[in-house]
C-alpha cells in the first residue's frame, strides 16, 4: 500500500480538526474537534510504523499512550465543562473568557452585550 | 489500486466526510453521532495497517467510552436537540483560511517528503496482541507506569472537579 493514502487522509483530518477547534462555540464540540486532531497523529503514528516495519512497535504503543490520554483528557476536561455550566448555565465559549468564579459579575454584562448570541436563552432554559 | 488500497480509499472517505459533518452540522447531537462513524471508519484505517490491537482498543475506548461520555456531557449542559444557529461568518471565514493553510503546509511537507514511498504489508509484523503487550511490557514499560500514574491523578481530578462544593458549607 502506498505510504501518501495514510497521509493524506491525517493531514486532512487534522486540518477538519483545526477547522472545528477555531469556528465552534459549544465547549462539548470543541472537545469533540481535539479528538478529530488527535486521530489524525493516530493514523500517521500507525501507518509511519508499519512503512517501517518496527520490530519494537513503537508506533503502535504510542498510538496507545495518546489513546490514554485523550481518554484522561477528555474525562476531565468534560468534568470541567459541566462544573463551568452548573456555575454559569452556558457552555458557550464566547461568553466564558475566565474560569473563575469570582469573576462571574465582571462576566455577565459582556455576554449580554454580545448581539450574536441567539442561543444563550435555550441554552440557559 | 490493489484491494487493500481500494478499501483504505473507502474507509478514509468515511472517515473524512463524517469528520467534515462533526465540524459543520449545525444539529449538536448528531456532531457527537458522526464522530462515532468516523473513529470507527479510523479503526477500520488501523486494521488495514495492520494495528488488530489498535484498532479493537480505539472501538472500545473510543467508540464505546469517549462519545458515550461525550453524549452525556451534551445531554447534562442540556445542549439543544434542534439546529442552532452556526458561528459567525467572519469566525467561520477566520477559521477555514488557518485549517486550509495548515492542511496544504501539512500535504504538501509529507507528500514532498515521502509521497512516493510504499507500504510492504507483507513484510510487517503484524501488531496483535502479542506483538504489542510484549513490546509494550518489554521496551516501553517505563512510558507505561508513568502513563498509570496520569491516569490516577486524572481519575481523582475527576472526582475532586464533579463533587462540587457540597460540602464546602460543612468545612
Amino acid at each position: 500500500m502506498r505510504l501518501a493514502f495514510p497521509l493524506v487522509v491525517s493531514a486532512l483530518l487534522f486540518s477538519l480538526g483545526v477547522f472545528g477547534v477555531l469556528a465552534r462555540r459549544n465547549a462539548v464540540l470543541v472537545l469533540m474537534s481535539v479528538e478529530l486532531m488527535l486521530n489524525a497523529v493516530n493514523l500517521n503514528l500507525v501507518a509511519f510504523d508499519a512503512w517501517w516495519a518496527d520490530a519494537l512497535h513503537g508506533g503502535q504503543v504510542l498510538t496507545l499512550f495518546v489513546i490514554t490520554i485523550a481518554a484522561a483528557e477528555v474525562g476531565l476536561g468534560l468534568a470541567i465543562v459541566l462544573l463551568v455550566f452548573r456555575n454559569r448555565g452556558t457552555s458557550d465559549l464566547t461568553d466564558l473568557g475566565l474560569l473563575d468564579e469570582r469573576a462571574e459579575n465582571v462576566d455577565q454584562p459582556a455576554a449580554v452585550d454580545q448581539p450574536d448570541v441567539v442561543d444563550q436563552p435555550e441554552a440557559a432554559r | 489500486m490493489n484491494g487493500v488500497e481500494l478499501a483504505f480509499v473507502l474507509l478514509g472517505a468515511v472517515a473524512l466526510g463524517a469528520g467534515f459533518l462533526v465540524v459543520t452540522t449545525s444539529r449538536i447531537v448528531h456532531a457527537a453521532l458522526w464522530l462515532a462513524v468516523c473513529l470507527g471508519a479510523i479503526a477500520g484505517c488501523f486494521l488495514l495497517l495492520t494495528a488488530e490491537l489498535l484498532a479493537w482498543v480505539q472501538v472500545l475506548i473510543y467508540v464505546g467510552a469517549v462519545v458515550v461520555l461525550v453524549l452525556f456531557a451534551l445531554m447534562l449542559t442540556r445542549a439543544p436537540i434542534g439546529p442552532t444557529p452556526g458561528a459567525s461568518r467572519g469566525r467561520v471565514v477566520v477559521a477555514a483560511t488557518v485549517a486550509v493553510a495548515t492542511g496544504v503546509v501539512l500535504l504538501v511537507t509529507l507528500l514532498a517528503g515521502l509521497g512516493g514511498e510504499v507500504i510492504d504489508l507483507e513484510a510487517v509484523d503484524v501488531g496483535g496482541g502479542e506483538a504489542v503487550g510484549s513490546a509494550l511490557f518489554r521496551a516501553w514499560v517505563l512510558p507505561f507506569e508513568a502513563l498509570s500514574v496520569l491516569l490516577l491523578a486524572a481519575l481523582v481530578g475527576a472526582i475532586v472537579l464533579s463533587r462540587g462544593r457540597g460540602d464546602e458549607d460543612g468545612r
